[in-house]
């Protein structure tokens, strides 16, 4: 252990995960050195070590934390290497990597063009799939399945999406994998996926553009350019989370729900000690639990609504643990010296306006926002399909069809960044994209065909009755929308 | 029914009002399971996990419906219900009295000791008595979820849902 591990907030104990921690391995913070483990990103290091500020803004100079963890916000920019604007938390560490705060914009890297890989790698398969999480890992191994190749792309150093930092047993059918976890069912299919033949992975690889013809332009660990074809595209980019209006939101220790539970259920990294949530719902109230599975306090949860979002059973975990749930309640503002200290709650009124007064103040030293996600459609806005806004759907999403296909011929969307929904749904849409995909390329043939033809068939229906009852209208409704809007766009029946 | 969707927790008359309990001559015979899973979700592992077909659900949104008569306790259901939300309960004579026996499933850190005494925790988190660990059935045996078997006082069976800190541990020590 080096001096700079003192205060750690490494978890050693956990009732469910086990953190096989790798090679030690030391980066520079400012000239300091800190302990990293191979395999976790500097984010994750920095954290463990007490870092909280990671940039600070461009103008009044805030300080800035982390908010997402997993690559969609730029609230975690550094200096890495000499380069500004790498985000840290998708960003593996390296031995005698070194690493800056980033202040405002950063600057335009003094290193030479030599350091860079300048031959554009060409890639081509006969589906490209951007985005490896549960939607992506499963369109993967159908598409494998009907005699595509494949090539699966992710930013991350690592696949499995949200998936992996899921550490409660899954609702949903037990055909698929209900009450098993959700760690489980990401390695499963990670494991299937490196076993697979006919699927290349290209990790550290975002994607950045789509051009005609299938094209996909992709930059690898921040310094390669490569060039990626594919006959039929997945974006399965996921979906990020929503911030919050209110005073003090980006003071280091405002994260979203997520990005609290990628630190300690990725990395083994307490987030914090005493955690206020903002927001009932499911992802609130369980990243809540798995907090105090990692040995945090949940001081408080608070939601705007007149009533309990997330299912009931998931909330009645947390109660008998005696954590209260405000409803009616808000967050009014955050305080403390250059990271959280603690938050002021205010009551709301029928009409969602504070009643003056009715103030408390919580101490804490994290909050937690889970207000929602909403689809990352970026890679889709920019290849030309139609986006339309679909309330149900949590935001702007790339108008599809009920085989999963946009409005620009042959580019398909599933899971989350086609609407937010949940892991198993996305899991089915994987699947039900790549079947639509092989069809259209006239695979596969046959006895073959049949199967392939029955299974689209029972993954829609399992589709529907996933989204029946009251928790799963808005997917439902949203969903019709978005085929609704896609026949008239096309003039196409489906 | 209670403020259960404001209050995060169901009340002994609710889960009454729901036919979630069984009569009393079954509480005495053997332990049995209560099912305190009252809305349309959509899940269904307990209903798959039951061996004897004690699970009744006519949709996977329905809320499950346990046929008590059918129901031998074996905990099958508890042991992968993801609400946590399945409880063995049982109406046990010790000496002249009754005495409740309660299994919950746990997923904290520490796991309590065998004959271990601890807080008795209700559902709204408040401690109502003291409970004595009678059987731990181990996390890693359940892939995280360990089953904890207390007794406590007859009286708090339909009470009690959680666990607090130890008071007392096996030898009777008091931590
Ligand atoms: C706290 C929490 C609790 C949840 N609980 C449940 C639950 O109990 N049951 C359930 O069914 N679901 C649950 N979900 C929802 C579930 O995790 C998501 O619906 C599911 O992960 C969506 O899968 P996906 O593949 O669409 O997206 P993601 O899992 O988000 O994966 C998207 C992937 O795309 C990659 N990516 C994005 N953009 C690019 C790019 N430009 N280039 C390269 N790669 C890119 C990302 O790195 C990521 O790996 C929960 C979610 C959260 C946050
Ligand atoms: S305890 Fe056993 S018999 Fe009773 S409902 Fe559960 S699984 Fe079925
Ligand atoms: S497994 Fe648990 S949460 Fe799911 S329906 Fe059954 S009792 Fe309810
Ligand atoms: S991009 Fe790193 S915290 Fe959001």
């Amino acid at each position: 252990m080096s001096e700079n591990d003192i205060g750690t907030s490494r978890i050693d104990r956990h009732p469910i995960l086990e953190f096989h921690r790798r090679k030690e391995l030391t980066i520079y913070y400012h000239g300091r050195p800190i302990l990293a483990y191979e395999g976790e990103t500097v984010a994750s290091a920095l954290y463990a070590a007490g870092v909280r500020t990671f940039s600070y803004s461009p103008g009044l100079d805030r300080p800035r934390g982390l908010f997402c963890a997993i690559g969609k916000c730029a609230s975690c920019v550094m200096n890495i290497d000499g380069i500004s604007n790498v985000r840290s938390c998708i960003t593996p560490v390296r031995n005698g990597m070194i690493v800056e705060e980033q202040k405002g914009a950063g600057t335009f890297p003094e290193t030479t063009v030599g350091d860079y890989e300048t031959a554009s790698p060409e890639l081509e398969a006969d589906m490209v799939i951007i985005g490896g999480g549960p939607a992506g890992l499963s369109a993967a191994l159908e598409a494998a399945d009907l005699g595509m190749s494949v090539l699966l792309l992710d930013e991350n150093h690592q696949l499995g999406g949200q998936l992996i930092k899921q550490t409660h047993r899954f609702f949903g059918s037990k055909e698929h994998d209900a009450g098993v976890r959700g760690v489980t069912i990401a390695k499963s299919m990670i494991e299937k996926v490196e076993a697979s033949d006919k699927v290349s992975v290209l990790l550290g690889t975002t994607a950045f553009g789509y051009y005609p013809g299938g094209v996909i332009a992709a930059v690898k660990e921040n310094k390669q350019l490569v060039k990626i074809t594919g006959k039929r595209v997945l974006l399965a980019t996921g979906a990020a989370e929503n911030s919050l209006a209110f005073e003090n939101n980006d003071l280091p220790g405002v994260y979203g729900a997520g990005a609290a539970q990628t630190l300690m259920n990725v990395y083994g990294v307490k987030p914090g000690d005493e955690v206020l949530m903002v927001g009932s719902g499911n992802v609130g109230v369980i990243v809540s639990y798995q907090l105090m599975q990692a040995g945090v306090r949940i001081k408080a949860i608070v939601e705007a609504m007149p009533k309990i979002g997330a299912y009931f059973v998931h909330a009645a975990k947390i109660r008998r643990f005696g954590v209260p749930i405000y409803v009616g309640h808000s967050i009014k503002r955050a305080f403390g010296n250059g990271k959280v200290e603690g938050a002021t709650i205010v009551k709301l009124d029928d009409k969602w306006q504070p009643v003056p007064g009715t103030e408390f103040d919580v101490k804490c030293d994290v909050i937690c926002l889970s207000v929602g996600l909403h689809p990352s459609y970026e890679l889709m806005a920019q290849a030309g399909c139609a986006i339309k806004f679909i309330p149900e759907l949590s935001g702007h999403v790339a108008v599809h069809n009920r085989n999963l296909e946009t409005t620009v011929p042959g580019i398909y969307v599933a899971g989350d960044s086609s609407g937010v929904e949940e892991a198993s749904i996305a899991m089915m849409e994987g699947k039900v994209a790549a079947i639509s995909a092989a069809f259209s390329l006239g695979k596969p043939v046959g006895e073959k065909r049949k199967e392939a033809d029955q299974m689209l068939e029972h993954t829609q229906k399992q589709l529907e009755s996933l989204r029946d009852g009251p928790f799963g209208a808005r997917g439902r409704n949203g969903k019709r929308k978005s085929f609704e809007l896609y026949e008239q766009l096309t003039g196409a029946r489906v | 029914m209670s403020d259960w969707q404001t209050e995060g927790y169901l009340t002994v008359d609710d889960l009454k009002e729901k036919g979630n309990i069984p009569p009393e001559e079954r509480l005495r015979k053997a332990p049995v399971a209560i099912t305190e899973c009252i809305q349309e979700i959509p899940c269904n592992p307990c209903k798959a996990a039951c061996p004897f077909d004690a699970i009744l659900m006519e949709t996977i949104t329905a809320p499950p419906k346990v046929d008590f008569d059918k129901c031998t306790g074996c905990t099958m259901c508890m042991r992968v219900c993801p609400g946590l939300t399945i409880f063995m309960v049982y109406l046990r004579k010790k000496g002249g009295e009754e005495v409740g026996e309660i299994t919950i499933p746990y997923e904290l850190l520490p796991v309590p000791e065998k004959m271990s005494v601890v807080e008795a925790i209700n559902r709204r988190g408040e401690i109502v008595g003291e409970a004595v660990i009678t059987r731990v059935f181990p996390p890693e045996k359940n892939s995280g979820t360990a089953l904890i078997t207390m007794e406590v006082p007859a009286e708090l069976l339909m009470e009690v849902r959680s666990i607090g800190r130890v008071i007392r541990g096996p030898e009777g020590v008091s931590r």
